[in-house]
């Protein structure tokens, strides 16, 4: 009984006719595709980006050069050289990410005391020449300034559930 | 200006005015192939729920031209031990046959290159010239994923040849003439007239030993980019690439101008004759080309359908579909399509 049914089944195309509607039925359907560069997928708050150096509302910067960064950063992708200032607190002389190294687990925004480095939202970034992707205090800093806004806003969100 | 235009033509000698409209016709049609690749990647990604290529011109449409474009100025790689001679020729042979199929191809009435009366005989030799090129490029390539390719192909070929044969033994007897505008005018009457009702089976049996000719999924086990990479096309770049792609689509064309011209009845009209005089819409109502190339396009659709839908068959599924069901098929139905002739019955076969 069971193969009389098979052959009716496969004589008459059943299972053909069956798929080709399925994929018929797809041909109409919504599409899922997001048009890149005009459209965007959604972000979290949490989203993990190109890196940022923040500063404090009065302009001073907030890292202080106590290298939990660099000790927790698992691709070793963090080096940091700090200094005494003359007002004798201790600030970074150097800060360089090299973001080939870097794998963008977050565990140095995790790790900071002082909110000093973030990932920020930003993800389209390119580099076109061999050196330059190692971020220096000067270029973190400058991102930090650039997106503060956006950056502490994200924090505000976040800052219940750390 | 008629007029004038008339006289001008009729000054022409004949066969350059003919060399003239095939000269127009095939650049015609590779304009349509070049579509056809457009219309397939635009519909094979809509069926998997993406929009396919939309960026080149408006809506894609400048697509196949950046990528004839781009193939035209790419490198043809000659491989080191091919043969020299035959790795060219190939893709001419697979590009000719199916170029010159058309030229018995009626658009209308009387409207055709050639008018032949051995029609059906030169598509079914011409369908099977294609193959040639499959063989000489897998030979000349001189690479065993080439060589694969080209031995799956001569097996498949053989295999729905004669299935692909039967179904066309099936039209003719029920044509009587092996004319393709015999074949045509003996399905007037109405949708239910045309050959794909009374042949049914054999129109299935033509439509998959098609896709199967044409090498198209799920019958491609000959590119199987799976299992043997591209199959005969490996070692081709370039423009030699270019035309292989051509022929295949030119193939599918070919296929379907063909399967609606012998089971959908070519040029005629699905609707009433009356319709035909309906003030201002009765001309695309009516017979004509634009019913032809109306059937055809729906061919070419089922086409992407059965790629969009289809895994690829197993090459000994291939050899049993054709040798163990589609040739039984076919020759059952040539029996029974004897008996209804002999007994005379209608309204087909009286």
């Amino acid at each position: 009984m069971k193969s009389i049914i098979n052959i009716i089944k496969s004589f008459t195309l059943f299972e053909l006719l069956k798929g080709m509607s399925l994929t018929g039925r797809r041909l109409v359907s919504k599409k899922f595709t997001v048009q890149y560069p005009e459209e965007k997928t959604p972000q979290s708050p949490r989203f993990r980006g190109l890196h940022a150096l923040r500063r404090y509302p009065s302009g001073e910067e907030r890292c202080i050069g106590c290298k939990l960064c660099e000790a927790v950063c698992p691709a070793l992708a963090i080096t940091i050289d700090s200094e005494e200032r003359e007002d004798g607190s201790r600030r970074t002389t150097r800060y360089d990410i090299d973001l080939f190294k870097c794998v963008y687990c977050g565990f140095c925004e995790e790790a900071c005391p002082v909110d000093a480095i973030v990932e920020t939202r930003i993800f389209e970034y390119s580099f076109f020449e061999r050196g330059t992707q190692v971020m220096t205090k000067e270029m973190l800093l400058e991102v930090g300034r650039k997106h503060e806004e956006q950056i502490a806003k994200d924090r505000q969100v976040d800052a219940q559930y750390r | 200006m008629l007029e004038w235009a008339q006289s001008l033509l009729a000054s022409v000698p004949p066969l350059l005015l003919l060399t003239a409209y095939m000269f127009i016709f095939i650049l015609v049609l590779f304009g349509c192939v070049a579509y056809v690749t457009l219309a397939e990647r635009r519909v094979i990604g809509f069926m998997q729920v993406r929009v396919g290529p939309n960026r080149v011109g408006p809506r894609g449409f400048g697509q196949p031209i950046a990528d004839a474009l781009k193939l035209m100025f790419k490198e043809m790689i000659l491989p080191n031990d091919a043969d020299r001679f035959l790795f060219r020729l190939a893709p001419l042979l697979s590009m000719i046959p199916a170029l010159a199929a058309w030229a018995v191809i009626p658009f209308a009435e009387r409207w055709s290159f050639a008018d032949i009366n051995a029609g059906l005989l030169y598509l079914l030799a011409m369908t099977s010239l294609g193959v040639y090129g499959v063989i000489v490029a897998g030979w000349a390539s001189n690479s065993k994923y080439a060589l694969l390719g080209a031995l799956r192909s001569a097996a498949q070929i053989v295999a729905y040849e004669i299935a692909m044969g039967f179904a066309l033994v099936g039209v003719l007897m029920a044509s009587g003439s092996l004319n393709l505008g015999d074949i045509i005018e003996a399905q007037k009457g109405s949708v239910l007239h045309w050959y794909w009702l009374p042949l049914f089976p054999l129109f299935l049996a033509y439509l998959i030993s098609g896709v199967a000719e044409t090498n198209r999924a799920p019958f491609d086990v000959v590119e199987g980019e799976s299992e043997i990479v591209a199959g005969f096309h490996v070692e081709y770049s370039g423009m030699g690439f270019a035309l292989f792609f051509l022929a295949e689509y030119a193939n599918i064309i070919l296929i379907s101008a063909l399967t609606a011209l012998l089971f959908l009845g070519g040029w005629l009209s699905p609707f009433p004759e009356s319709w035909a005089s309906i003030p201002y819409i009765g001309f695309v109502l009516g017979h004509g080309p634009h019913m032809f190339i109306a059937k055809t396009c729906f061919f070419i659709f089922c086409f992407l359908w059965f790629r969009a839908t289809f895994p690829r068959y197993r090459y000994d599924q291939i050899m049993r579909l054709g040798w163990k069901i589609l040739l039984p098929v076919t020759l059952i139905w040539i029996f029974v399509e004897g008996v209804l002739l002999y007994f005379e019955v209608p309204p087909w076969f009286d």
